[in-house]
């Protein structure tokens, strides 16, 4: 049987760069790797890798394996489970990490079932237990009422991470690594999908994973109009608009705009919450925000409690006053 | 062409409980539900419901709920027949308890080979409970039939699927050849509300139920025993839950002087 060894992180690209989850990825994988004195390894796959593998030694990896292939070009669950599949079972690591993004929330489980292993999806903290030497799976559960942390004797131990649950380390230039190609082997008669478009449905102005202020607005909003009020404190912020499930689920504002579990993790040094109970699974999104400033009426809402500042008050009254005073404070 | 659809449905409990209302037994690791509260089919399978009986509103054909447990409540596992389904298979067991994602997507996917004949099959992109989000993945690949997972709509062309996956800044459209395995995300809309006749006909009709030896698994393979993750623990994690609550006479004036608290406290 082989021996399982390493640490390796499969990386994505966003225009021909590391991702940032990817760069989290390394930099969390760096610390589990010197803790077992072991290697961390990396993998891309695309039709195009280009400085990818270098970022990638940079951000801490030792030795990057690459798979580029035309076929490559888009993410199909089909034909990147067979890239990996093969990778894991010629290499043998001990720990495969993914972030849970598009890609990592389709190819971990597939692939994770595929080698007949298990998998933790969405962590937010692993650590390697110093006695078995086992990876220590921590993820929220219950939509984010709960955690649990698990951990499986199957190798590799598989788990996707959540976005911005870790933090990367500086890119170094000056670190060594050594970068493998792989060889690509698809059959394109076995790849049963096919990718006719991707619409990308970009929020104008700032994105709400960059922001650095964010308004965010739920089912106490009541419609559509009311966002444009979220978006004229934004403005004034300089930040972005986001909301909770419901006014989504309504279609009050697009999908895109979602905080939560299922929608967008965001982290921003200030987050204002109108108008929202904070559920849980919205919690889930926002809960790495710095400060969280609540407004609502219900002062048994559970946004309160995560709030460092709040006020108890219908949102309509409330929220002109605070944006005239906010560009007040701003101009002077 | 009419469908053969199949939708895994699980029981969950409410994940619309008051956060303050939820407790766990921390030497069992397991979640204490909350008094009062029944459980609901959890919303992501509803919304897999509502996929299915699209297309069958579309060009008909068969849908078959598939729900797996122990002392599942008829009220609860019988919602998707109300809103339009046809049929519904019950695995149930008390060695159906306490399993991981292995161990419930081998029995779904081990019932579905005994219904034999499938076009389509539906999973909510995870369950409310452990939000796991790998059993419609593990149910394709035991199959060996291919997946898209996160759907926010699904059409039926020509005998292939056409699947719109929600991704990070929009969506993609990928077409799938049949048989073939579709998780649905909330954007695909809300499900539909059970109708007073559809009330009526489910509460005539009877829900086949399979023990582990209907479909030809052993106790080892199942629940709690066919574990392939372990869980070592179960908590809450602690909030410190120190908000300020800025007040004044009026809605504006407590505004304003939340405002200056922020710029006090250099947030703003």
């Amino acid at each position: 049987m082989a021996e399982y060894k390493g640490i390796m992180v499969y990386g994505e690209l966003v225009e021909g760069k590391l991702s940032s989850i990817t760069t989290e990825l390394l930099g969390c994988g760096r610390r589990l790797a010197d803790e077992l004195k072991e290697d961390l390894l990396c993998i891309l796959a695309g039709d195009k890798l280009g400085d990818a593998p270098k970022q990638a030694i940079a951000y801490g990896a030792n030795k990057v394996y690459t798979a580029e292939d035309p076929l490559l070009k888009e993410y199909q669950t089909d034909s990147y489970t067979t890239v990996l599949e093969k990778a894991v079972k010629d290499l043998s690591p001990r720990v495969l990490l993914f972030g849970q993004t598009s890609v990592g929330r389709d190819l971990a489980p597939r692939l994770a079932f595929r080698l007949g292993v298990s998998l933790s999806m969405d962590c937010i903290e692993l650590s390697i237990d110093p006695g078995t030497k086992l990876l220590q799976q921590t993820r929220p559960v219950y939509g984010g009422n709960a955690r649990a942390t698990f951990a499986s004797e199957l190798s590799p131990q598989m788990a996707t991470v959540r976005q911005k649950a870790m933090s990367p380390l500086a890119p170094d230039e000056s670190r060594k690594g050594e970068i493998a190609p792989i060889k690509v082997e698809l059959d394109t008669a076995k790849i049963r999908t096919k990718v006719l478009e991707t619409v990308k449905e970009e929020v104008v102005g700032v994105k709400l994973e960059d922001a650095q202020a964010i308004v965010a607005g739920g089912r106490g909003i009541g419609g559509p109009d009311g966002f444009k009020q979220l978006e004229e404190l934004a403005k004034v912020l300089k930040g972005a608009v986001g909301a909770s499930r419901p006014p989504c689920d309504n279609k009050w504002v697009p999908d895109t705009m979602q905080i939560g579990l299922t929608g967008k993790i965001v982290t921003p040094e200030l987050y204002i919450a109108v108008g929202l109970s904070g559920a849980s699974q919205h919690l889930a999104g926002c809960s790495g925000a710095k400060n969280i400033i609540a407004i609502n009426k219900d002062p048994e809402a559970n946004i309160f409690k995560e709030a460092r500042f709040g006020v108890v008050g219908d949102w309509k009254q409330v929220l002109p006053a605070f944006t005239e005073k906010v560009k007040e404070l701003l101009a002077g | 062409m009419p469908l053969n659809m199949i939708v895994c449905c699980k029981q969950v409990l409410d994940p619309e409980a008051p956060p303050a209302s939820f407790k766990i037994d921390l030497s069992a690791n397991k979640v204490v539900p909350p008094p009062g509260v029944p459980p609901v089919v959890s919303p992501f399978d509803e919304q897999a419901v509502e996929a299915a009986l699209r297309i069958k509103d579309q060009q008909g054909g068969k849908i078959t709920v598939l729900s797996l447990g122990n002392n599942l409540l008829r009220d609860v596992v019988k919602k998707p027949l109300s809103m339009g389904a046809d049929e519904l298979i019950l695995l149930e067991d008390e060695a159906f308890e306490g399993g991981d994602s292995w161990s419930i997507a081998n029995a779904l996917a081990t019932a579905i080979k005994k219904i034999g004949e499938y076009d389509l099959i539906f999973c909510g992109r995870q369950a409310a409970d452990w939000d796991a989000g790998q059993v419609g993945s593990g149910i394709a690949e035991i199959l060996g039939i291919p997946s898209v997972t996160v759907a926010k709509k699904v059409e039926i062309t020509d005998g292939k699927a056409k699947v719109e996956r929600v991704i990070a800044d929009g969506y993609q459209v990928i077409e799938i050849t049949l048989p073939a395995l579709i998780t649905v995300s909330n954007e695909l809309g809300e499900a539909r509300y059970a109708t007073l006749k559809g009330i009526m006909a489910a509460a005539k009709k009877q829900p086949t139920v399979w023990k582990p030896s209907d479909i030809g698994l052993e106790p080892s393979q199942i629940g709690a025993a066919g574990r392939r993750t372990k869980l070592l623990k179960l908590f809450q994690p602690v909030k410190e839950g120190k908000c300020e609550i800025v007040e004044a006479d009026t809605p504006a004036e407590a505004a304003s002087k939340l405002a200056t608290r922020l710029r006090e406290a250099k947030i703003i």
